[in-house]
């Protein structure tokens, strides 16, 4: 345990002793616990406490993977449905008709229906998968193992945060099978459309459960997050100091402070939509006449919604963003067999951009009819953080600079990710320019822009990471081949869906239009969206082959007898091949080193756990 | 159906096969005695060939598909902020661009250049002061620039120095839009939602004597280089007042006004004659989800000359005058009136919206 942890952070000392009282036998002071003694104490697990109401972090982790993997199937799939009404307009494709029934009559996509895909899909992806998936499953996973504890501060909470995210999949579920449809709206549920039930179809019981499902979910990242934050300042073993820390748990931690911070507002936001949906109160909602009357709401301000939403609504791309970062660095750096450029940078350029994240959140809404001086403002912040960014991106160069890389599909989807992140973090210097905003907001030029960014960028570091330490999690390896064919139709696909949205947004093609047959001059990129369609779906499958690796390599795959297969120096290639609830089966390893001494004076690697010689210098002090 | 199904077969066949060789093809290492986590030389230079292939089949790509689809761009800007607009775009565009192809060539170079399997040991290089300097400051330096540069253009789009010669009023609604100018007079009436009717769709207030020469149009028309000020507001949803020729987009907010001015400097005739297209049209559309027939809110948008413009506007009859309308307001005056102050007693406010509307 850290001395400089608890000076740090006097506050939160108690906690992992609350977590004692809990849960005895995870408890990460336990340092003499016995291998035995653990495995013993295991067997009175059944099915249920072990799989089901696990507390124990790496199965919560994995219950957090599939649940996303299963989420992202459905927000793949629904992009391919509403691909095809915009690669093909009006054309007829049966299949849609089996599958959705009346929202597909004939097999023509019900507009409605469209955008309750959109919204849904914006949804799935940015909270259940980016969101959950991601940093629920890799903080679950390597907090505890890379710092050396042997579960989180409170396993319960843990396993609540999972079951509260279980139960808000369920409501956002249930609302997909609804006779009104899901929430139509946007993932941005803008009032007055999603406040009031004449508006759409989708602002009935629809956005109902999507705000009852949001605010579940929300609970669940402030369990996590609670636990990832608490975790890492208290729990460290003997040795990890802060600055030994690898940059995954880094990332992994400014993402849950992140969380921590902005989600609540976003629950404010939902509560207070909520009210003036069923109570009649006039939060977001004034002057309004629809539906042949005039409400008699009076003196809100939809825009208000606007700056709740986008205070969470901004750094939760940071949310997503981040965990990628931490991963993507590790997975670099070992394969590259070369310590990660700049660690030091590294970890202040995350900090920068952790506290940026929330004073930059009106770049969104630059056209509502803002005061153009707060826009400015707001235009300041946002290219600055686009500097910390870029010392991300040169220093992720520079790692692969004179390496000896080994192009694992982990490596290779590592590769791809800085690749993507530069691409969409440059066109992100336009939107962020307040005046170049005004002809390319809400057109397909954002869509490119944060789609990659953040939508592939993130899924790349999320697949780095599954193929790195999937021999951790199931003891076997996936398959290479399958990998690579995963990795490179993802990579050219990516590049073949988004690019050209880029010059539809320079066109001023507007997003979230269901069809261009009123504009012939939007309409002219009808072959552009067929082209794109066409690789939608080429990815789509090669995403299904990726599910099916997964699936197939965790009973079928190569099984792993190595301890470190990647020969890397970070604490969780220490532990057995299938590590119990607890981890060590002895002592918690002590930790001596910065966790990325590869190649130093002639060692192909240097462990973390191996002392420092007489006279050696740790590299990251 | 069929066609469906064979597709459907076709992929799994596709897929069963490729999982069979994958599954072939890790036997197989596995039998030459492959290390566990080691990726064999043969294979780090067939992912090193493929993405040397991709950058330089990328890059080709990227300039094709520019000069490939460059006719189907949106042309020159036709208003006075809208050309600094695409000035800056252009600027932004030279400096990322740079920054893209360098840095792309780089991160695919390196992955190509420095692949495993020569028995190569790696270079222990942890970090260099110098080099973080430089791309910290050079990144910032490049901002500061953007920055000044922008903010700029973004007074001089929005709070232009000149006092605007038009007013022009554009309310939203779903799926429509109105068009109301001011008339003779050059000031607009006061509006208010809860006299909307459906004699009266903009719940225009005609106790308000500027409103009686209002008038309310389908399509837009403009004189060329005047400045004009568009008022925005929405009558039930957000929406998003989009000209995509003119670089305006401002949101139209219900209860909220929120406005936009420009200067036209093409009129229509000009513009076909430019790009030889006799069918060519300025449209407005929007572009802010409102709900399921978002995509369907499109006007026409004219551009004139000064006189034809002044020609079209003496045409135009004012609302006020449409008999309809008058016969409505005396039957609904005091209903209205009613209404009102009902609210007023409910929330002990006034209404603002009329106030802000005034011009």
């Amino acid at each position: 345990m850290s001395r400089q942890g608890r000076f740090l952070f006097p506050l939160l000392i108690k906690l992992p002793d609350m977590s004692q009282h809990a849960n005895p036998s995870a408890s990460a002071h336990e340092v003499h616990a016995d291998a035995h003694a653990h495995e013993e104490h295991g067997h009175h697990d059944s099915f249920i406490s072990k799989y089901i109401f696990s507390q124990d972090h790496k199965t919560i982790a994995k219950q957090f993977l599939f649940l996303g993997i299963f989420w992202a199937i459905i927000g793949a799939l629904f992009s391919v449905f509403f691909r095809l009404q915009l690669g093909w307009p009006g054309q007829s494709f049966p299949f849609m008709e089996t599958l959705l029934g009346r929202w597909a009559k004939d097999g023509i996509l019900d507009p409605n229906f469209y955008y309750a895909l959109v919204t849904m899909h914006g949804t799935i992806l940015v909270f259940f998968v980016l969101t959950a998936g991601l940093s629920g499953t890799f903080a679950n996973f390597l907090i505890p193992l890379q710092i050396g504890a042997r579960d989180m501060a409170s396993p319960f909470l843990n396993m609540l945060s999972f079951w509260f995210f279980a139960m808000s999949s369920m409501v956002m579920f249930v609302s997909l099978f609804l006779q009104t449809g899901p929430a139509n709206g946007g993932w941005t549920i803008y009032p007055p459309l999603s406040a009031l039930h004449e508006a759409a179809l989708g602002s009935k019981v629809g956005m109902d459960l999507w705000l009852i499902s949001m605010a579940l979910f929300i609970i669940s990242v402030a369990l996590g997050g609670l636990n990832y934050v608490s975790t890492v300042i208290n729990m460290r073993t003997k040795g990890m100091t802060f600055f030994r820390m690898p940059l995954t748990v880094w990332a992994l931690f400014f993402t849950a402070v992140v969380g921590l911070l902005s989600f609540p507002v976003l629950f404010a936001a939902a509560v207070l939509l909520i009210f003036d949906r069923t109570l009649g109160t006039s939060f977001y909602l004034s002057d309004i006449f629809i539906g042949g009357e005039a409400l008699s709401h009076s003196g809100g301000s939809p825009i208000l919604f606007q700056h709740l939403f986008w205070f969470l609504g901004h750094p939760e791309v940071y949310i997503i963003i981040l965990p990628a970062f931490g991963l993507v660095s590790e997975v670099l750096s070992v394969n590259a067999r070369k310590p990660v450029f700049g660690y030091r940078a590294m970890v202040y350029s995350i900090m920068a951009i952790v506290v940026l994240s929330f004073i930059v959140w009106a770049h969104h809404m630059f056209v509502t009819g803002m005061n153009p001086f707060v826009g400015s403002i707001f235009v300041l912040f946002t290219l600055l953080i686009a500097v910390p960014s870029a010392v991300k991106v040169f220093n992720w160069i520079t790692t692969l600079w004179r390496g000896n890389l080994r192009l694992t599909p982990a490596m290779c989807f590592a590769i791809g990710f800085v690749s993507l992140f530069i691409s969409g973090g440059l066109t992100g210097l336009f939107l962020g320019n307040s005046p170049i905003d005004i002809p390319l907001h809400d057109t397909y030029f954002v869509v490119a822009h944060f789609h990659i960014v953040m939508g592939l960028a993130a899924f790349y570091g999320m697949f780095a990471g599954i193929y790195h330490w999937f021999p951790k999690m199931f003891g076997r390896y996936m398959n290479n081949t399958l990998g690579y064919i995963h990795f490179t139709v993802t990579l050219i696909g990516s590049y073949m869906i988004f690019w050209p949205m880029h010059y539809m947004g320079m066109t001023g093609v507007p997003r979230r239009y269901y069809a261009f047959e009123s504009f012939e001059f939007f309409n002219q990129y009808g072959g552009m969206n067929q082209f794109i369609s066409v690789f939608a779906i080429i990815v789509f499958c090669a995403q299904l082959l990726f599910v099916f690796n997964f699936f197939y390599s965790i009973y079928k795959g190569r099984k792993a007898t190595e301890l470190n297969p990647w020969g890397a120096t970070t604490l969780e290639w220490t532990t057995p091949l299938r590590p119990g609830h607890g981890n060590w089966p002895g002592d918690i390893p002590e930790v001596y080193r910065w966790p990325y001494d590869y190649g130093k004076d002639g060692h192909e690697f240097i462990p973390q756990t191996e002392p420092l010689k007489p006279g050696e210098k740790d590299a990251g002090h | 159906m069929s066609t469906t199904l064979l597709i459907f077969l076709v992929l799994v066949l596709v897929i069963v096969i490729v999982v069979q060789l994958a599954r072939a093809g890790e036997l197989l290492s596995i039998a030459r005695g492959a290390k566990e986590g080691e990726v064999s030389a043969e294979t780090n230079r067939a992912l090193a060939y493929f993405m040397i292939a991709f950058l330089i089949l990328g890059m080709i790509g990227g300039f094709w598909s520019v000069a490939y689809y460059k006719p189907l761009f949106l042309p020159a800007a036709s208003s006075v902020h809208g050309v600094a607009i695409d000035e800056l775009f252009n600027i932004t565009l030279l400096f990322t661009g740079i920054v893209f192809i360098i840095t792309q060539i780089l991160v695919f170079w390196f992955a190509f250049r420095y692949r495993g399997g020569s028995g190569r040991k790696a270079y222990y290089f942890p970090h260099s002061n110098k080099l973080e300097l430089i791309w910290t400051v050079v990144p910032s330096v490049v901002m500061t620039v953007l920055v000044i540069m922008g903010l700029r253009t973004w007074f001089h789009t929005l709070t232009p120095s000149q006092k605007p010669e038009l007013e022009v009023e554009a309310i939203a609604e779903q799926f429509n839009w109105t068009i109301r100018y001011a008339g003779k007079d050059g000031k607009l009436g006061k509006r208010h939602f809860e006299k909307i009717s459906a004699e009266n769709p903009l719940g225009i207030d005609w106790s308000d004597e500027n409103s009686h020469d209002d008038f309310i149009t389908a399509e837009i028309h403009l004189p060329v280089d005047k400045l004009v000020l568009f008022r925005l507001s929405a009558k039930d949803v957000l929406h998003s007042f989009f000209l995509p020729h003119f670089r305006v987009k401002m949101d139209c907010v219900p209860g909220i006004p929120t406005q936009f001015p420009f200067t036209p400097t093409e009129t229509t005739e000009k513009k076909r004659n430019e790009l030889n297209d006799p069918n060519f049209m300025f449209f407005l559309a929007c572009a802010e989800l409102c709900g399921v027939s978002h995509w369907n809110m499109r006007r026409n948008l004219f551009v004139e000359t000064e006189e034809e413009f002044q020609k079209w506007a003496d045409e135009q009859k004012p609302a006020y005058d449409a008999g309809a309308v008058k016969v409505s307001l005396e039957n609904k005056k005091d209903n209205t009136q009613d209404n009102s102050e009902k609210k007023d007693e409910q929330t002990g406010e006034i209404p603002v919206s009329a106030a802000h509307k005034t011009p």
